[in-house]
C-alpha cells in the first residue's frame, strides 16, 4: 500500500524527471510485487447464487414497487400513463403490420401491402435502387419464414423512432438555438451514450414492467440522444454569415428558424434520423432480454439453446433489415441534392409518377387487407430452414475441421493473456487493485480522474460484486488490447493509403450499422459457448470505431510534416513510429476510450454465451426473480466500470492534446 | 467638395456636396466593448484612456470601437478603412445593431436607432438598410432569384410581385440568365452579385458593405468595384463601405474614415488623406499611393511670386495632378490655379514633376 502511494504521490513534483510511462511501469511493478505477497486475501468473492444485503434490499424494492404499482400516485398518474400511451402506440402499429387484431386472423395490412409501402416510401424519399433493395429485403423476411417476427421488430422500431424523433428533434432545435439549453443537455447526453446499452433495461422493467412498451421506452432513451445531438449540431453549423445576413434583412425569430435554420440543417437532420433508426433497431433486438417480441427474441432463445442455425437465420434477417433501413435513410439524406442537379424531365414527371405509385400502393394495401394470399406470406419459410440447416452444417464442418486452429487461438489468448490477467485482478486484495486503479487514474488523467476512480472503486465494492467486476474487467481489458492492436494496424494502414481506406471503410461502416447481437452468432459457431466467444465478438464490435478514429488521426498528420521527415531519409517504419503515431496520439487515446466503451457494452450480451461475471448476473437477473437485485447491482457495476474508464481515458486524451 | 478621381470621373458628379444636406446617419461617441461589465468602460474616463492591451489586462474587456464620430450624407459613398482587428466590421454592424453598441448614438434620419425596439428595428432592416457580406451569406437551398427575393418574402410581399422585382434586380446586377441557378453553381464574383442584388431588391435607403470583395480574385474584385460604381451612378444610394484595401477605398469613397485599434485616426477625402495625413500611421498607409492620381492642384500649388509670369494656362484647383501634367509641361510658363476668377496660386513644371516622379512633394 505504501509503495503504491509512494509512486503516485510525488509524481506531481517529479513530473519533470519521471515520465508518464515510467510512473505507470512503477505502479504495475509495485502491484505485481504486492500481489505475490498478498495473493488470495480479501478478494471479496461471491458465489453465483449468493446475495448481499444490498441485493436483497433491491429485491425488496422490486417487490414493493410491484405491489405499489396500482396504488402509488407516482405510478398511477405518471409512469402507468406513459406506459399505457406507449402501449397503445405499439399495439396500434403491431395491429397494422404484425399482429392479428379485432377478430381478424391476420394484421390489417398483409405482406403484399407492407412490401408495397416499403418499396413506395423508399422510392419517394430515396431512389429506385433502394426501393428495389427494400422490396427484395422485405420479401426475403417472408421467404425466411420470419415475416411476423420481422414485422414485430419493425413495428417496435418504428414506434420507438417516432417517439424518439418527436422528442429529439424539438429538443435538438432548442439545444441548437440556446447555449444554456445545450450546456445543460450535453452532460446528460454524454452519460446516456457512455452507459452500456443493456444496463438500463433492468431499472426500466422495475417501472414499466417487461414487454413491448418498456422495450420501446428503453429504445427511445437509447435512440433519442443521437437525434438531439445531430439536430443541435446541424442548427449550430449553419454559417454565421447566413444567419447574420437573414438578420440584416429583418427576419423574425420564427422566419429565421423556418426559412433559414431548418432548411439549411435538413440534410444533417436526416442523417440524424438515420442514426436514430439504426440505434433503435439495435436496441429493439436487445430488448428481447426484457421480453420484447420480434427477431431479437428468436436470436436470444436460439443462443440460449445454442441452436446456431436458427440464431443465424434470425440474425441474417436483422442484418438485412439494418441494411435496408440504413440504405434507404442514407439515400434520403442525399436525395435533395441529386434531385436538384438532374433537373429536367425527371423532375417534371416526378409528381405524376409519385401519384401513380401511391395509387398502386393503396391498391396493394387493399388487396392485402382483403385476400388471404396477399395477407399471409405464402410458403412455409423453406428458405429459412435451408439457411438454418446450411449454417448448422457449416458450423459442424468448422468445428470438425477447424477446431484445431480455433482452439489453438482460443487457448493461446485464454491461457496466455486472459487467465493470468484475470487471476491477477481477482486474486489481489480488493484494496490493492483499487489503489492501483486510482494511481493509474492520477498518473494518466490527473487529480479529478483519480477522485472519480476512487469513488467508482468504493461504489463497486458496495455493489457486492467486486470479484465479478474484476473478471469482467479482465475480459474487457484483454478485448480492448486486441481492439487497439487491430486499430493500430488497420488504422495506420488506412491512414497511409487512400486505396486501402476506400476498400476497408465501407466494410467498417456496414459493421457499425449491425446490431451488436448478431456478432455473437458466427463466433458462437466457431468457438462454442465460452468467455472467449464474448471477447472476440466484443473485439469485432469495437474494432471498427477504433480503426476509423486512428485512421483519421494518422490522415490528419500534416502532409508537410511527413514530407519533411521523408526528406531527412526516414524509413517507412520510422515515419510511422516516430512521426505519425506520436502526432496522432490524441486519436489513439480517443480510440482507446471508444474501444473500451464499446467493448464494455458487449459484456452483457456476452453473458448470453457463457462470458459469466457481470454480464451473466444481469442476464440472470432478468430471468430469475430472486436474482433480480443482484442483476440490478451488476448493471450498476458495469456503469461504474464504464464511467471510470471513460473519465480516465478522456482526461488522458485531454492531457495528450494539451 | 468634390474629390477628383481620374478612373471614374463621371460618377463623381452624382455625389452631392456633403455639407449641403442633413446627414442620413450620424454617429456620435460610439463605443463597442466586449467583455464582462463592458458598459463601465466608456463611462470611466480613466479606462477610456488606456490602450487596448492595458484595458484587456485591467478589465478583461476588448474595446472594438472606441469613441467614433462621423456623419454620412445622402448619396455619399462613405468608406471605413482599417487593417484586420481595427474594429471596422464591428463598427458597421453597430450601425444596424447586428452587434449591440455599448454606448453612444446612431441617428438615422433623425431617429436614434439604439432606442428602437425589436419590431421597429426589424422594420428598419426590412425597409431602410441592407447589407452585403464578405462571405455572401446566401441560402444554398434556394435559387438565385429566390435568394434575391428573400428580403421581400420576409416582409410579406406576394410571390408574383417579389419574383418580378427580384428578376429586375438580377438583371440590374448583370446576372440575367442565372435566375434559376443555385448559389454553389456560381463563381465567387457571381455569388457576390447575388448578395448585391439581394441588398438592392428591397430598395433600401442605405447599403452597408462589409468587405464585400475581399474574398474575390483581384481581376474580379476590380470588376465588382466598377459594378458598385455603376450601380451607385444608377440608383444613387447612400453607401457605407468597409474595406482593408486603400486602393479600393480611394477608388470608391467620397470620404474615407481610417480606423486603428477601434479609434478613428482620420476622416476625409482621398486627397486630404494623401495630401495631409493626420499622423505617421496614415502617412505609412498612403505612402505607396500614386500621388499624381489622387492629389489635386490645390495640394501642390505655390503662391505666385512677383517674378512669376502670369500669362500661363488657367486650371481649376480640383484638377487631378495627372490630368494637369500634360498641360503644365507643354506650356512655356507656369499654370495659374484659378477658382471663381480668383488666383489661388501657380503650378510649374517642378511641382508637377515632384509628384509625378514620386518624390515627397506637394503639401
Amino acid at each position: 500500500m505504501a509503495a503504491v502511494a509512494d509512486t503516485s504521490g510525488p509524481v506531481a513534483t517529479w513530473r519533470q524527471k519521471v515520465t508518464r510511462p515510467m510512473a505507470v511501469g512503477a505502479i504495475l511493478v509495485a502491484w505485481l510485487v504486492l500481489f505475490a505477497v498478498l495473493r488470495g486475501r480479501q478478494t471479496l468473492t461471491l458465489a453465483a447464487a449468493d446475495l448481499t444485503s444490498l441485493h436483497r434490499w433491491l429485491n425488496d424494492v422490486n417487490d414493493t414497487v410491484g405491489a405499489g404499482r396500482d396504488s402509488n400516485p407516482l405510478f398511477l398518474y405518471f409512469f402507468n400513463e406513459i406506459r399505457l400511451a406507449i402501449d397503445h402506440l405499439v399495439t396500434f402499429v403491431q395491429s397494422l403490420i404484425s399482429q392479428p387484431t379485432a377478430g381478424r386472423p391476420v394484421p390489417q395490412i398483409g405482406w403484399l401491402g407492407v412490401v408495397g409501402i416499403a418499396g413506395y416510401l423508399s422510392w419517394a424519399v430515396g431512389n429506385w435502387r433502394v426501393a428495389l433493395l427494400a422490396v427484395a429485403g422485405f420479401t426475403f423476411f417472408g421467404l425466411q419464414g420470419l415475416w411476423q417476427e420481422s414485422m414485430d421488430t419493425l413495428a417496435l422500431t418504428l414506434s420507438a423512432v417516432l417517439v424518439a424523433l418527436l422528442i429529439g428533434i424539438p429538443l435538438g432545435v432548442w439545444a441548437g438555438l440556446s447555449d444554456r439549453c445545450n450546456k445543460i443537455m450535453t452532460p446528460f447526453l454524454d452519460f446516456m451514450q457512455t452507459m452500456p446499452t443493456f444496463v438500463y433495461l433492468a431499472p426500466l422493467t422495475l417501472v414499466f414492467l417487461i414487454g413491448g412498451a418498456s422495450a420501446v421506452i428503453t429504445t427511445v432513451i437509447y435512440a433519442a440522444p443521437p437525434a438531439i445531438r445531430i439536430t443541435a449540431h446541424a442548427i449550430r453549423s449553419v454559417p454565421a454569415t447566413t444567419v447574420e445576413a437573414a438578420d440584416s434583412l429583418g427576419t423574425t425569430r420564427r422566419q429565421q428558424l423556418l426559412k433559414v435554420l431548418l432548411p439549411l440543417s435538413q440534410r444533417t437532420v436526416v442523417m440524424g434520423v438515420n442514426q436514430t433508426i439504426m440505434a433503435a433497431l439495435a436496441m429493439v433486438t436487445i430488448a428481447a432480454l426484457i421480453d420484447a417480441p420480434g427477431l431479437g427474441k428468436t436470436v436470444v432463445q436460439a443462443l440460449q439453446s445454442l441452436d446456431v442455425g436458427t440464431a443465424f437465420n434470425a440474425g441474417l434477417a436483422i442484418v438485412v433489415m439494418a441494411i435496408v433501413l440504413d440504405r434507404v435513410t442514407t439515400a434520403a439524406a442525399g436525395r435533395a441534392d441529386t434531385a436538384r442537379r438532374t433537373g429536367g424531365a425527371l423532375v417534371r414527371w416526378r409528381r405524376p409518377l409519385l401519384a401513380a405509385g401511391g395509387i398502386g400502393t393503396a391498391f396493394l394495401v387493399y388487396v392485402s387487407h382483403t385476400y388471404v394470399y396477399a395477407a399471409e406470406f405464402p410458403g412455409d419459410g423453406t428458405a429459412g430452414t435451408h439457411i438454418a440447416s446450411w449454417a448448422d452444417t457449416a458450423t459442424t464442418w468448422l468445428q470438425d475441421h477447424l477446431s484445431g486452429l480455433t482452439n489453438a487461438v482460443r487457448d493461446v489468448i485464454t491461457y496466455g493473456l486472459l487467465n493470468p490477467f484475470q487471476t491477477l485482478l481477482t486474486d489481489s486484495p480488493w484494496w490493492l487493485v483499487g489503489l492501483t486503479l486510482v494511481a493509474l487514474g492520477a498518473v494518466l488523467g490527473g487529480r479529478r480522474a483519480a477522485v472519480t476512480a476512487a469513488v467508482c472503486v468504493g461504489l463497486l465494492v458496495g455493489t457486492g460484486l467486486w470479484s465479478d467486476g474484476m473478471t469482467t474487467l479482465a475480459s474487457t481489458a484483454v478485448a480492448t488490447v486486441l481492439v487497439m492492436l487491430l486499430g493500430a494496424v488497420f488504422g495506420v494502414w488506412m491512414g497511409r493509403s487512400a486505396l486501402v481506406d476506400r476498400l476497408v471503410r465501407p466494410t467498417l461502416d456496414a459493421a457499425q450499422v449491425m446490431p451488436p447481437f448478431v456478432y455473437l452468432v458466427p463466433f458462437l459457431a466457431l468457438f462454442g459457448a465460452t468467455r472467449f466467444t464474448a471477447i472476440v465478438a466484443a473485439v469485432v464490435y469495437a474494432a471498427p470505431v477504433a480503426i476509423k478514429i486512428i485512421a483519421d488521426g494518422v490522415r490528419n498528420v500534416p502532409e508537410s510534416t511527413v514530407e519533411a521527415t521523408t526528406s531527412v531519409g526516414c524509413t517507412t517504419w520510422q515515419i510511422i513510429t516516430k512521426v505519425q503515431l506520436p502526432v496522432a496520439r490524441g486519436a489513439l487515446t480517443l480510440a482507446t476510450n471508444q474501444g473500451l466503451i464499446y467493448v464494455l457494452s458487449m459484456v452483457v450480451v456476452g453473458g448470453l454465451v457463457g462470458a459469466g461475471a457481470l454480464g451473466y448476473d444481469v442476464v440472470a437477473g432478468f430471468s430469475q426473480g430472486q436474482l433480480y437485485g443482484k442483476g440490478l447491482a451488476a448493471g450498476l457495476a458495469i456503469v461504474l466500470l464504464g464511467v471510470m474508464f471513460d473519465r480516465i481515458t478522456q482526461a488522458a486524451a485531454r492531457r495528450t492534446r494539451a | 467638395m468634390t474629390t477628383a478621381q481620374t478612373e471614374v470621373p463621371q460618377w463623381r458628379r452624382t455625389s452631392q456636396n456633403p455639407e449641403d444636406r442633413t446627414p442620413v446617419i450620424s454617429v456620435r461617441r460610439l463605443w463597442k466593448v466586449f467583455g464582462p461589465k463592458a458598459e463601465q468602460v466608456p463611462q470611466s474616463e480613466e479606462l477610456c484612456g488606456l490602450s487596448r492591451r492595458e484595458l484587456m489586462d485591467r478589465t478583461g474587456c476588448t474595446a472594438a470601437v472606441r469613441d467614433v464620430d462621423f456623419e454620412v450624407s445622402p448619396g455619399e459613398v462613405f468608406v471605413v478603412m482599417g487593417l484586420s482587428g481595427s474594429g471596422k466590421s464591428t463598427l458597421v454592424r453597430c450601425l444596424t445593431r447586428l452587434i449591440e453598441p455599448t454606448s453612444g448614438e446612431v441617428v438615422f434620419e433623425g431617429e436614434d436607432i439604439r432606442g428602437a425596439d425589436a419590431r421597429r428595428l426589424r422594420e428598419l432592416r426590412r425597409r431602410k438598410f441592407s447589407m452585403v457580406f464578405q462571405h455572401f451569406g446566401l441560402l444554398p437551398h434556394r435559387k438565385v432569384v429566390e435568394n434575391v427575393a428573400f428580403g421581400l418574402e420576409i416582409r410579406g410581399m406576394g410571390r408574383g410581385e417579389r419574383m418580378r422585382r427580384a428578376r429586375e434586380v438580377v438583371e440590374l446586377v448583370g446576372l440575367a440568365g442565372y435566375e434559376n441557378s443555385y448559389p454553389d453553381q456560381l463563381s465567387g464574383g457571381m455569388q457576390q452579385r447575388v448578395g448585391l442584388a439581394r441588398a438592392l431588391a428591397g430598395d433600401p435607403e442605405v447599403l452597408f458593405f462589409d468587405e464585400p470583395f475581399s474574398a474575390l480574385d483581384p481581376l474580379i474584385r476590380r470588376d465588382m468595384q466598377n459594378e458598385v460604381i455603376r450601380l451607385h451612378h444608377e440608383v444613387g444610394k447612400t453607401m457605407v463601405f468597409i474595406t482593408h484595401d486603400l486602393t479600393e477605398a480611394l477608388k470608391l469613397g467620397d470620404r474615407i474614415l481610417i480606423m486603428r485599434d477601434g479609434k478613428m485616426v482620420q476622416c476625409g477625402t482621398g486627397d486630404e488623406l494623401v495630401g495631409a495625413p493626420a499622423d505617421d500611421y496614415v502617412r505609412d498607409f498612403v505612402q505607396d499611393v500614386p500621388r499624381g492620381d489622387v492629389l489635386t492642384l490645390r495640394w501642390i500649388m505655390r503662391p505666385a511670386q512677383d517674378d512669376d509670369a502670369l500669362d500661363g494656362p488657367e486650371l481649376g484647383p480640383d484638377v487631378v495632378v495627372r490630368e494637369a501634367t500634360r498641360a503644365v509641361l507643354a506650356a512655356e510658363k507656369p499654370a495659374k490655379v484659378v477658382e471663381n476668377g480668383k488666383l489661388l496660386g501657380i503650378v510649374g513644371d517642378e511641382e508637377i514633376l515632384a509628384v509625378v516622379a514620386g518624390q515627397q512633394g506637394g503639401a
